[in-house]
């Protein structure tokens, strides 16, 4: 558990960069510092490993003070991860990855093996423990970036917008790939991000920081989205905080009618003409798109994306249902077999029933 | 052949010294200076990387040195070294200043910055990323320099000839002019262009063994 406890920092110029923050990140969990730029948040991820000293206040590490240790040893102790990788371009992939454990004195060969390891864990191919790090793309230099933080086994992950500067597909991956392998090792994380998206995918409590380095909010993502402490983190969350919601409501609910699937070749039945769209689904029961019962011959309309009728939540429903101009969400399962369409107006019950649900919890 | 080689190459009782000793002369002086310069420019890079507004006036001086003619310090320094190879290394070692002081700051400076914030958040300790980090990524641009230096303390130690046979190679020059043996002159100017391009080469071979990851660096760029 890190805990900060009425920290400050200010500049000898006057700027206050972060003002009397007090905050537990709890362990083996993901906690968020997002807010706009000059929101100390990179500042308070760099006072946890003493990047920065704090003019005010005490950061504890599981109760005993980070001021307490020689900093390189508390540095050692703390896996960090930052924008461009930062790897050192002089050195191999598993000659990166081996920093920390060499600097702790590990030989050569117990290093490098434990590199390989952590390459396998983080996606990387073996085969590329040789290469330099600019023959890797931007995606597996962060995954060294990673791996490399790991390496030491420290309980302790800070990481300083690790995901901003690759393309949003691969930033995609990263950030999925990174939730399993916390799941798998369950390091205490403090994670920096100027992306609400990302913080509200990723984390398991979020701090919000405004401008100045005041503490906002600090919740759930859920909670956040549910119940913004005021304004300004209502504003930082943007205008689509409803439907973002949305995420955290399982699909599993929505009562996916399976008369409107109609096979490749066959012909649809008496019932179904009356339907306005017949879902056109091939041999294998994937979808192919929407015909018009009434429009024989005309060519099939795009589904544009289905969702996964278990696991995806409402927002992937909605989603579908809202891109495809038809207006139906098509539902299907592990396999990509459609399995039930869904309409707008359904969903639309669903997500009443769900704040009808959450309404009275409370 | 080799009786034509030898006659090419045999030098004159005059001038003092063979073939072969001239060039180890004009090789130990000249790349002695550039390695002594190395030893000095090192710290004083690394202090103007670390106090950046100490660098501009350092580079003025080091620029003022280099434009002192040398003649005029050989005379300055006789006094105190002699007629001596030392008062033709002490020269050439703060010219190459002129050349090696921004090249270790600009080495130093082609460390990226969130290069040494990782080193730190790392923890190393100053020293260690000094030698395990900025140096060996500065190398490329330090060896660049340090192959200019080469070459022109190569070129510059000629004048050691007025001293007193202190040129190097330089000494055919001036012994050519004396005794009016052209052959002396084209002898010193061919082989001081070959040494250069045999040290330039040497040198870039070092390079390249220091610096692999900046060879393929250079392959894919």
């Amino acid at each position: 558990m890190i805990t900060f406890e009425n920290v400050s920092k200010r500049y000898p110029d006057g700027t206050e960069a972060v003002a009397g923050l007090s905050l537990e990140a709890p362990d083996a969990a993901i906690t968020v510092l997002v807010g706009p730029s000059g929101c100390g948040k990179t500042t308070t991820l760099r006072m946890t490993n003493r990047l920065v000293e704090p003019s005010g206040g005490r950061i504890l590490v599981d109760g005993a003070d980070i001021r307490e240790r020689p900093v390189a040893q508390l540095r050692r102790g703390i896996g960090y991860v930052i924008q461009h990788a930062g790897l050192f371009p002089h050195r191999t992939v598993a000659e990166n990855i081996a920093t920390v454990p060499r600097l702790l004195g590990k030989d050569r060969r117990a290093a490098r093996k434990r590199s390989l390891e952590l390459m396998e864990l983080v996606g990387l191919e073996t085969v590329l423990a040789d290469r330099y790090p600019h023959q890797l793309s931007g995606g597996q230099q962060q995954r060294v970036g990673v791996a490399r933080a790991l390496a030491a086994d420290p309980a302790i992950l800070l990481m300083d917008e690790p995901f901003s500067a690759v393309d949003p597909i691969v930033r995609k991956s990263l950030q999925e790939q990174f939730l399993q392998i916390q799941a798998e090792v369950g390091k205490t994380i403090l994670f920096v991000t100027h992306d609400i998206d990302e913080a509200i995918r990723i984390g398991d409590r979020i701090a919000v920081l405004r401008e100045g380095g005041h503490l906002a909010q600090f919740a759930a993502p859920r909670e956040l989205l549910e119940k913004p402490a005021d304004a300004f983190v209502e504003q930082f969350l943007g205008l689509d905080r409803g439907v973002r919601r949305l995420t955290f409501i399982s699909s599993n609910g929505l009562n996916l009618r399976t008369d409107a699937l109609v096979k490749r070749g066959v012909e649809p039945e008496a019932g179904q003409l009356e339907l306005p769209w017949l879902l056109l689904v091939d041999e294998a029961g994937a979808p192919l798109g929407w015909i018009e019962p009434r429009r024989p011959g005309a060519a099939p309309i795009p589904i544009g994306h289905p969702f996964r009728a278990k696991d995806d939540s409402l927002r992937a429903a909605l989603d579908a249902a809202v891109l495809c101009p038809t207006g139906w969400a098509v539902g299907v399962d592990e396999a990509g077999r459609a399995v039930g369409v869904v309409s707008q107006e359904e969903i639309a019950a669903a997500i009443r029933e769900a704040h009808r649900a959450s309404l009275e919890a409370v | 052949m080799s009786a034509l080689a030898t006659s090419v190459f045999d030098m004159p009782s005059y001038v003092q010294s063979s073939y072969v000793g001239l060039i180890l002369t004009q090789l130990e002086v000249s790349l002695g200076a550039t390695l002594a310069g190395l030893a000095i420019a090192l710290p004083i890079g690394q202090f103007c990387s670390r106090l950046p507004r100490l660098y501009p006036p350092t580079l003025g001086l080091v620029t003022l040195i280099y434009s002192i003619p040398s003649i005029a310090l050989f005379v300055l320094l006789i006094d105190y070294t002699g007629e001596s190879e030392t008062t033709v290394f002490i020269p050439l070692t703060l010219y190459t200043l002129a050349i090696l002081v921004p090249g270790v700051v600009d080495g130093i400076r082609s460390v990226p910055r969130d290069v040494l914030d990782a080193a730190d958040g790392m923890g190393y300790g100053r020293a260690r990323r000094y030698l395990a980090v900025e140096l060996p990524i500065a190398l490329p641009t330090l060896m660049a320099a340090v192959r200019v230096a080469a070459v022109s303390s190569l070129s510059l130690m000629s004048i050691g000839a007025t001293i007193g046979n202190y040129g190097g190679i330089g000494d055919l020059f001036l012994l050519g002019l004396r005794f009016f043996d052209n052959r002396l002159i084209w002898v010193g100017l061919i082989t001081l262009l070959v040494l250069s391009v045999l040290c330039d080469i040497a040198l870039r071979l070092v390079q390249r063994l220091l610096t692999p990851w900046a060879r393929s660096l250079r392959s894919i760029g």
